[in-house]
């Protein structure tokens, strides 16, 4: 069965206390188990892979220069006709069927290290596979796990502190106020900058002698001497 | 980065005008990180690690706060908001509604710190979606 399945059928269940663990520890480890050795397989696989691909290319090459071999020789034989060296063309003719065996055995030693690569390359595939496989299954058991004991931990501090006493609605509304709240210290706050902006602009005014001037002390002497002389 | 690590960085970051604070928790042999974003300290976000995965949590309401009614119907919804809702899904963990994300855990902080902030507007958008569903 599934990890997910067994998951499933859990918490259908209502399987929530705490420590009751819903996968055994047993199959944790032979999950894991199966990935070791799902790993060690496929290492195995991949250095013989690398081997059988080396002798692949040196076969192909021992084949080709045979070829290249029996061309060569195929000339000498029909150059040895031409000069109606019968023998020596037989000779030749010879040694090219020597190739042509050798050529023969090479071909299948190239065959069977073919195979062997397709196979190992399926072999790496499957432990691939099989790896991610495992490896996604466990990774659900032990979410499953850590998430239980989070939640653990998280009880605790939740029923220490207040947030455990506090309905969701209440929450709700607490956390509008306080976004209304803090909409209203930003208005505030821009308020009283619009408000320092027109300070210093006026400053500006006054000091270029427009707006409202402040009082001087040579005009209240002024004002005072008007009165007098009334 | 190890979640003790990351409380620290995260104290001191601040990303798309959201300031966090940070409690590391570690009572019952799971390393639990503690996180709330602007002051929510109602809606906190629990951020545990695994070998494979970030997993940040944030709890919503209980199935106590639904009415048995109108449970299957808000069940429903639930799912399929889980789409369009960026980052976050909803879950379910015990008898508490949750919404969560996962991140691989090569993340970055800022990624991180994204993530945080997300699912922290998530679930006050959330609350505020399904509020009707609420007892009080």
């Amino acid at each position: 069965m599934s990890i997910l399945k067994k998951l499933f059928t859990a918490v259908k269940g209502g399987v929530n206390e705490v420590g009751e663990g819903i996968v055994d520890a047993n199959a944790i480890r032979i999950f894991e188990q199966e990935i070791r050795d799902a790993q060690g397989a496929l290492s195995d696989a991949k250095g013989s892979l690398t081997e059988v691909m080396a002798k692949e290319i040196q076969t192909t090459r021992a084949i080709k220069a045979l070829d290249e071999d029996i061309t060569k020789h195929e000339s000498y034989a029909a150059q040895a006709l031409d000069k109606d060296e019968e023998a020596l063309a037989l000779e030749i003719a010879e040694k090219i069927a020597q190739f042509e065996q050798e050529k023969l055995e090479q071909q299948q030693v190239l065959n069977t290290f073919s195979s062997s690569v397709s196979k190992l390359k399926e072999q790496i595939k499957q432990a691939e596979k099989t790896i991610v496989e495992n490896q996604r299954q466990l990774s659900m058991v032990k979410t499953t796990e850590s998430v239980q004991k989070a939640t653990m931990a998280v009880n605790d501090t939740m029923t220490s502190g207040n947030s455990a006493m506090t309905s969701a609605k209440q929450s709700l509304e607490r956390i509008k106020q306080r976004q209304l709240d803090r909409q209203d210290q930003l208005d505030a706050a821009q308020q009283l900058a619009d408000e320092s902006n027109d300070n210093s602009l006026n400053d500006k005014m006054r000091a270029a002698g427009i707006g409202e001037e402040a009082t001087k002390g040579a005009d209240v002497l002024a004002r005072i001497r008007a009165k007098q002389n009334k | 980065m190890e979640l003790n690590e990351l409380s620290i960085k995260l104290s001191q970051y601040e990303t798309e005008g959201a300031s966090f604070e940070s409690f590391f928790i570690n009572n019952v042999g799971q390393e639990v990180l503690q996180v709330i974003v602007d002051g929510n300290d109602e809606l906190p976000i629990f951020v545990t690690r695994t070998e494979e995965q970030i997993l940040c949590i944030c709890y919503l309401f209980t199935e106590h706060e639904i009415s048995v009614e109108k449970q299957a119907d808000l069940n429903a919804s639930l799912l399929r908001l889980n789409v369009p809702m960026p980052l976050s899904a909803f879950a379910k963990i015990d008898d508490k509604y949750a919404i969560f994300g996962a991140l691989s855990t090569n993340s970055t902080l800022e990624q991180l710190g994204h993530e945080i902030v997300t699912l922290s507007a998530n679930a006050i958008d959330a609350l505020e979606a399904i509020s009707d569903y609420l007892t009080e």
